[in-house]
Order: structure tokens, then C-alpha cells, then sequence
């Protein structure tokens, strides 16, 4: 059958984290932009909103089960409030959700309840790396076998929280194949950059660079075990979740620049009442609309193993970082000057809006 | 139930059935009936109005009165009749867009009764669908001076009172199907037209109403077929009434009128659930010309390697890559739309974006697959050329892209009609 509606248990959760993400998230979100800061205390509430937590079994310390699409439905309310918070509360799921999707029995017994039993902690991974065509199937990290460790070579880009993270999940290429490696953070060879790295965007999150020199990793610690995993899994998740988030902070830019319209007098009318603008706003609820369907059908493919989920995944984080730069691009076209002073929020969310198109493993359902 | 993307069993059947007789009926015969323009394809005509018969369902309205049996059923599952015609639709569009209007059954004319009708106006509108012969029924709304602004409809409908007749006159044009709808073929049963008139033209939209005229009504003339740019196989009619006279019942809607637009916007109403299934016979086609460049593509060693950055494909991967999000997309509004109406909840935003994003995919898509296929694009030994030209109505009918995106506005902004002009 083809329904289009959540479930009672998924209306409820998209409710209270709608609040969080209107309330503390969005009313924090300049503030925390500019001055780079982002509270522990925010970040902790969000954190007992308990999103992760409700998608790992009882086993590992969760109460629940995990589902794609309703991480797509969170991670959708949750950016409508602000992205760099989004990606805050939910770092530690870029750790902690592999490890329950592809993870040993016993990788998954030994870290996953230190991860969700606790108040938010640093638990966090590194994917991206510097360079222009960055392919996350195709890293430039490399990871060898030497006897009974994997030794990891690389530098990685843009990691959540790395300067105090406890564990690592650092991705590197291993024969052709991206594997996933659990990294304590004090092991010798890996250094974290001394300074935040400085985005367009995101500023309230901090990023770190991270360089890998002969880090000495036990077999047992490749995610998966001695015989690894499949990490086309991962990757869809990440695409979903990018995908999800991009739809989140295009519907905070069209809801702000519609808003705007309505109260914004030109010759006499609501500059809403011109067609050039309403005609913009018509097409900026469409593509937001488009996409995020897509989305939610490539979560919902995940989640009942669809042989194509892969590939939809894909197109549905495409599509979404078209979608987001044109929509909130738009909205501060709609404001017109207004929208160029950062006293409104929508200069921010046009720069998260390129972003999308390479913030895979910046987050994951 | 949950957010399920898995298409029910009537439906997966359907699109196989439908994908054989694209297959093997109708692409064989596509370019033959575009290039014999006003020739009607009675073989499948007649094998579709069989067919549909022995399935147990002659026509793309949705059922009334359904049995007891088919009431229980429907306890059990959720309702999923537009979700069905519209897969039927999308489906036969791939087959051919122009073929698709071919169809017997009620088309718009049908769907107007089926949204404005009392009860004993379906039962004696709707009932012919499934008789012996093929049967055609169509909507006539335009006319040379009111296009998508269907509130300046100059036709005229007085009661004679001593009669108690509706008398109709006026001028329509572009009516899909109002040839086989009308004129008395031998191998067709009995159609109708719905003729939209006012009643009252002092009253503005309030007195607009639309009346059921029924096939062969003298006063009635078909003065000429459109020659066009694609679905040159559908016929587009213009139609004269010179004090056509139909019954006093065949009025849809009040015969009195109100000071307010409650009748109009009910008669609109048909719109919200027809839009939504133009919008799905656009996704077919497009689907058709993707499918064919794909095919081409594979055929001369083309890979579409999925997965990569941008960076790394070639821009036929990326034209190909971001035709298959429009494409998908659009048909994920289409299934949208037609859920909500299966499930009795109001869609007017959702079946226009529907329209507005099928739209603008649609002639976008075919227009690059006939660029990137160069010479054997834009050759007519091939379809694609066709597509590109059948395509470019469905941005246009039942509602521009331009009025889509108005009545789009409209809703996402609280305005009226005056508010947002």
C-alpha cells in the first residue's frame, strides 16, 4: 500500500522535537553562529529527546528500534530549527549507528551502551577529506594490514568534536574498499588540528582536521569485525540524512521568506500579492515537497532492504542539495536587502544550503 | 498505516497489463496515427473497451454504489481508486500519450458528474461507461475568450420554462475527445459533452454551472478538429451551440443561483482530482523518453555509474542522474495526491504542485532526451521526437504551469482570488 502518513508514535515524537527545534534550537541559532558557541545545555536537551536512543534495542542500552524514515522525520523538524545544532545533538549517532547497522556483536556490546546510557558524550567519525572531489568511495586514507593491526595513513576534514572525543570512527581505504575504523582518540599517531575549522557555515559546530600517521588499529576494532562490512549501508544512511536535513533548512527559508512576503508592503500591497514573488514561493514549496518524498521513499527503502535503496538514497541527497540552494537562495532574494544583513536568518540558511552538496557524514539516520 | 511505499497488487498487476499493451498495441501504431492525423484507432479502441470489461472496470471513474462484496472489501483495505487510475494512466501515457485519450470511458466529462452529480444524475451519466459498445464522454470548458480564465465563460444557459429546457448557446473550443464524444459512430455508444455555461452572467463565477449534453443534440455542431502539435491521434474539438436544448435535469449543481461561488468552486472541485491524473499521464511519457535514452545510452557502451560525486561524471550522467530525481519525484506528488483524495482529504495544494512539478518535468525531460540523443533524437525514425512534441500539452492543459503555480500560491499563502490576482 501507499501511505504518505506517520505513524501516532512518529506524530508524537515529530511534535516534541518540533518544539525543541523551534524553541531552543532556532531562538540559539544566531547567537551561536556568531560567536562560534554553542551551549552544552542546549545540546544536552536535545540529546534527552532521546533520538538515538529510541533506535537502539534494549540489548545496547536504547529503548527501541531503528528506523529510517522516522530518523528522516526527526532529522527534517530538527533542522528546520538550526542545522549546526542538528548535527551537534546527533553526533554521537554518527558512531553509534554504523557500529548497530554493521557492526560485531561484540563491538556493539562494548561501545554502544557507554554511547546511549550516558548524558551526550563525544562520540563522533571521520569521512570527509580535502579535496575538491572528495569520493567517499574512494578515500585517499589508507589502511593496511600489518600483522594483527591495520595501520591508518590520512588526513580527514571537517570531524564533529574530535578535540574531546572519545572514540573515533575513522573511515579509510582499505584495497579499494571504505572500511570503518574504531580509533581511540589517544592512540599514538593521530593528532587533532589546534584550531576549529572555519567554514561558510556551521560555525557554532566544531569542526576539527584530523591527521592519521601509522595509527596502529587492532583487527578487532575494523567496524564489522575481522571481516569488515558493507559500507554501502552507511553511506545511503548518510545520504538520507543529508537529504533529510537539506529538506528541514529549505522549509525554515520558505516559511521565513513566506512570512516576510505577507507583511512586506510594496506600491500599496503585500509584496506576496505580486506573482514574480508568489510564483518564487509557489515553486520553492514544490521542490521542497518533491524532494522530500523522494526522501522519505529512500529511507522507507532502507528500511525494508529494497534492492534500489542505494541509488534512491543517492538521488534524494542530489536532489536535495539542488533544492536547498535554489529555495534558500530565494528566500533572501524575497527579502531583497533585508535578507543580505544577517540580523534574519535566511543569509545563514542560504549558506548551509550549498553546504548540502557535500555534508555527507555530517550525519545519519 | 505507516509511510509504505510499496505499491498494492492492483496496482503492480495493472502496470504490467498496461506495459504489454503499451508494448505490443499501441507503440507499434504510435507513429502511424501521428502522422495520419484525425484517424481513429478502432482495433484498439475496441480491444481496450474489451478488455476493461472483463476486468470488471470500463471506465478510469472511480466506482459508485460498489456491491456488497466490493463494501466489505473496502473495510478491509484502504480505498485506492485514484491511486489506481492514476497508475493506469501513467501507464498507458508510456504506451502513448495520444493513445491514452483515446481510451473509452468518461473521461472529464465523467469525472465532472462524478463530482457534482446527485446520485440519480451518476446513475444515469456514469452507467454507459460499461455497456456493449465503447463510449466517450468529454469536458467542454474553453472557449476563444476564456482559457485558464474559465469565470469569463460567455455561453449562455436559459430555462424555457414553458419547456422546461435548458437552452445553450455559445462557442467551445480545444474539447479533448469531443469528436468521439458527440457525433454518432456506429461502433461507439451514446456519449455526452459537459457544457459549461452561466446562467446568470451578471452573478459572475456564481452563476457558472455545467450541463450534460447528450451526444447528437440538434443545435450542437462540431465545426472543426484542431490540427496540433502532438497527440495528434486524440481529437481536439471546437464546438458550436445554437439553442441546443437539454433537459432541466441535466444541470450539475443547483439551478438557482446563490451570491455565493460555492457552486463554482464544487464544479472546480473536479480539478483537484483531475490534476493530479493529467499530472500522471505526463510522468508516463516522461518516463518513456528517460527509458529510451537509457536504453540508447546502454546500447553504445554508456554506464550511468551512480554513487559518484559530481565532479567525477560526465554530463550525460549528470542530465541523466538529475532526470531521474524530477521524474521520480513528480511521481511521488502524483501518488501523493491521489492518496489524499482516496482517503477523502482535501488536496488542492497537493494535486496542483503535482500538476506544476509533472508539467515542468515532463517537457523538461523530453526536451533533453531528445538533445542528448542529437540526429537519432530529432529524427522521426525513433519516438523520442514525438514524446518531445506530445509532452509540451500536458503543461498546458487542465491548468498552465502558470495557473498551477497561482493556485499554488494561493494556497500556501491564505489569499483569495482577488487578494492574489
Amino acid at each position: 500500500m501507499y501511505s504518505f502518513e506517520p505513524t501516532e508514535e512518529q506524530q508524537m515524537l515529530i511534535e516534541a522535537v518540533g518544539k525543541y527545534a523551534v524553541n531552543d534550537l532556532r531562538s540559539a541559532a544566531h547567537e551561536a553562529e556568531e560567536s562560534r558557541e554553542l551551549q552544552k545545555k542546549l545540546v544536552s536537551k536535545g540529546w534527552e529527546l532521546g533520538l538515538l536512543q529510541a533506535s537502539v534495542p534494549e540489548s545496547y542500552g536504547g529503548f527501541g528500534e531503528r528506523s529510517a524514515v522516522t530518523g528522516v522525520l526527526a532529522l527534517e523538524v530538527l533542522a528546520f530549527g538550526d542545522l549546526a545544532g542538528t548535527l551537534a545533538v546527533l553526533t554521537p549517532s554518527l558512531f553509534a549507528t554504523p557500529l548497530l547497522l554493521v557492526g560485531s556483536e561484540e563491538q556493539k556490546l562494548s561501545y554502544l551502551p557507554n554511547v546511549i546510557e550516558k548524558d551526550w558524550s563525544p562520540y563522533t567519525s571521520a569521512l570527509m577529506e580535502y579535496v575538491f572531489d572528495f569520493d567517499p568511495n574512494a578515500l585517499k586514507t589508507t589502511a593496511t594490514l600489518k600483522g594483527d593491526d591495520y595501520i591508518l595513513n590520512g588526513e580527514k576534514a571537517f570531524v564533529p568534536f574530535a578535540n574531546d572525543a572519545e572514540e573515533i570512527l575513522v573511515y579509510a581505504n582499505l584495497d579499494g574498499m571504505t572500511q570503518g575504523f574504531i580509533v581511540d582518540k589517544n592512540t599514538a599517531g593521530l593528532t587533532v588540528g589546534d584550531e576549529r575549522e572555519k567554514l561558510m557555515s556551521l560555525n557554532a559546530l566544531p569542526l576539527y582536521r584530523v591527521t592519521l600517521e601509522n595509527v596502529k588499529v587492532p583487527v578487532s576494532n575494523r567496524l564489522g569485525g575481522a571481516s569488515g562490512h558493507d559500507f554501502e549501508l552507511i553511506l545511503a544512511s548518510m545520504r538520507v540524512a543529508t537529504a533529510a536535513t537539506a529538506v528541514g533548512v529549505a522549509n525554515a527559508a520558505f516559511e521565513y521568506a513566506r512570512d516576510y512576503a505577507k507583511e512586506r508592503e510594496v506600491f500599496g500591497v503585500k509584496v506576496a500579492q505580486k506573482q514574480a514573488i508568489a510564483f518564487m514561493l509557489a515553486e520553492m514549496r514544490t521542490e521542497i515537497e518533491a524532494i522530500r518524498l523522494l526522501t522519505w521513499e529512500a529511507a522507507w527503502k532502507l528500511d525494508t532492504a529494497k534492492e534500489d535503496a542505494y541509488i534512491e538514497a543517492y538521488l534524494a541527497c542530489t536532489g536535495a542539495a539542488d533544492m536547498a540552494m535554489m529555495v534558500t537562495d530565494r528566500a533572501v532574494q524575497i527579502l531583497g536587502g533585508h535578507g543580505y544583513i544577517r540580523e534574519h536568518p535566511v543569509e545563514m540558511w542560504m549558506r548551509n544550503g550549498r553546504g548540502f552538496a557535500m555534508f555527507t557524514g555530517l550525519a545519519i539516520v | 498505516m505507516p509511510i509504505e511505499f510499496e505499491a498494492p497488487k492492483p496496482i503492480t498487476q495493472a502496470q504490467f497489463m498496461l506495459k504489454t499493451v503499451g508494448e505490443e498495441m499501441i507503440r507499434p501504431k504510435s507513429r502511424y496515427y501521428d502522422e495520419h492525423e484525425h484517424e481513429i484507432p478502432w482495433d484498439y479502441i475496441e480491444f481496450m473497451h474489451a478488455a476493461m470489461k472483463a476486468v470488471g472496470g470500463s471506465s478510469l471513474a472511480p466506482h459508485e454504489n460498489g456491491s456488497k462484496k466490493d463494501k466489505e472489501e473496502k473495510e478491509k483495505y484502504p480505498p485506492i481508486g485514484y491511486q489506481l487510475i492514476a497508475a493506469q494512466i501513467e501507464s498507458l501515457a508510456w504506451g502513448d500519450l495520444g493513445f491514452y485519450h483515446c481510451l473509452p470511458g468518461g473521461g472529464l466529462g465523467a469525472a465532472a458528474v462524478y463530482a457534482a452529480g446527485t446520485p440519480e444524475q451518476k446513475g444515469k451519466f456514469l452507467a454507459r461507461f460499461n455497456g456493449e459498445k465503447p463510449t466517450f464522454a468529454a469536458m467542454c470548458i474553453t472557449e476563444a475568450g476564456a482559457g485558464s480564465d474559465n469565470s469569463a465563460i460567455r455561453t449562455r444557459a436559459v430555462l424555457d420554462e414553458m419547456t422546461n429546457e435548458w437552452v445553450l448557446n455559445g462557442e467551445k473550443i480545444f474539447v479533448t475527445g469531443g469528436d468521439k464524444s458527440f457525433t454518432e459512430y456506429e461502433k461507439l455508444g451514446k456519449g455526452y459533452i459537459v457544457v459549461w455555461a452561466t446562467i446568470d452572467p451578471s452573478a459572475g463565477r456564481a452563476g457558472m454551472r455545467a450541463f450534460v449534453v447528450e451526444g447528437g443534440t440538434p443545435g450542437v455542431k462540431i465545426t472543426k478538429l484542431e490540427h496540433k502539435l502532438g497527440i495528434r491521434c486524440s481529437d481536439t474539438a471546437a464546438i458550436s451551440l445554437v439553442d441546443a436544448r437539454v433537459p432541466f435535469d441535466n444541470i450539475l449543481g443547483s439551478a438557482t443561483v446563490e451570491k455565493t461561488t460555492k457552486g463554482f468552486k464544487g464544479a472546480m472541485a473536479t480539478f483537484d482530482a483531475t490534476r493530479p491524473l493529467v499530472a500522471a499521464s505526463g510522468v508516463g511519457v516522461a518516463r518513456a523518453a528517460l527509458e529510451f535514452l537509457k536504453e540508447k545510452l546502454a546500447e553504445n557502451g554508456v554506464q550511468i555509474r551512480y554513487g559518484l560525486p559530481r565532479q567525477k561524471l560526465t554530463s550525460v550522467e549528470r542530465d541523466v542522474i538529475d532526470m531521474e530525481i524530477m521524474l521520480k519525484s513528480a511521481w511521488l506528488m502524483v501518488l501523493k495526491a491521489v492518496w489524499m483524495a482516496d482517503n477523502q482529504k482535501s488536496n488542492a495544494l497537493e494535486a496542483s504542485m503535482s500538476k506544476v512539478k509533472a508539467g515542468e518535468v515532463t517537457t523538461k525531460i523530453t526536451q533533453k532526451v531528445v538533445e542528448i540523443l542529437g540526429p537519432l533524437g530529432y529524427s522521426r525514425e525513433f519516438l523520442a521526437e514525438k514524446w518531445f512534441r506530445d509532452a509540451k500539452i500536458t503543461d498546458i492543459y487542465e491548468g498552465t504551469g502558470q495557473i498551477n503555480r497561482l493556485v499554488v500560491a494561493r494556497q500556501i499563502l491564505g489569499y483569495s482570488g482577488s487578494e492574489l490576482r
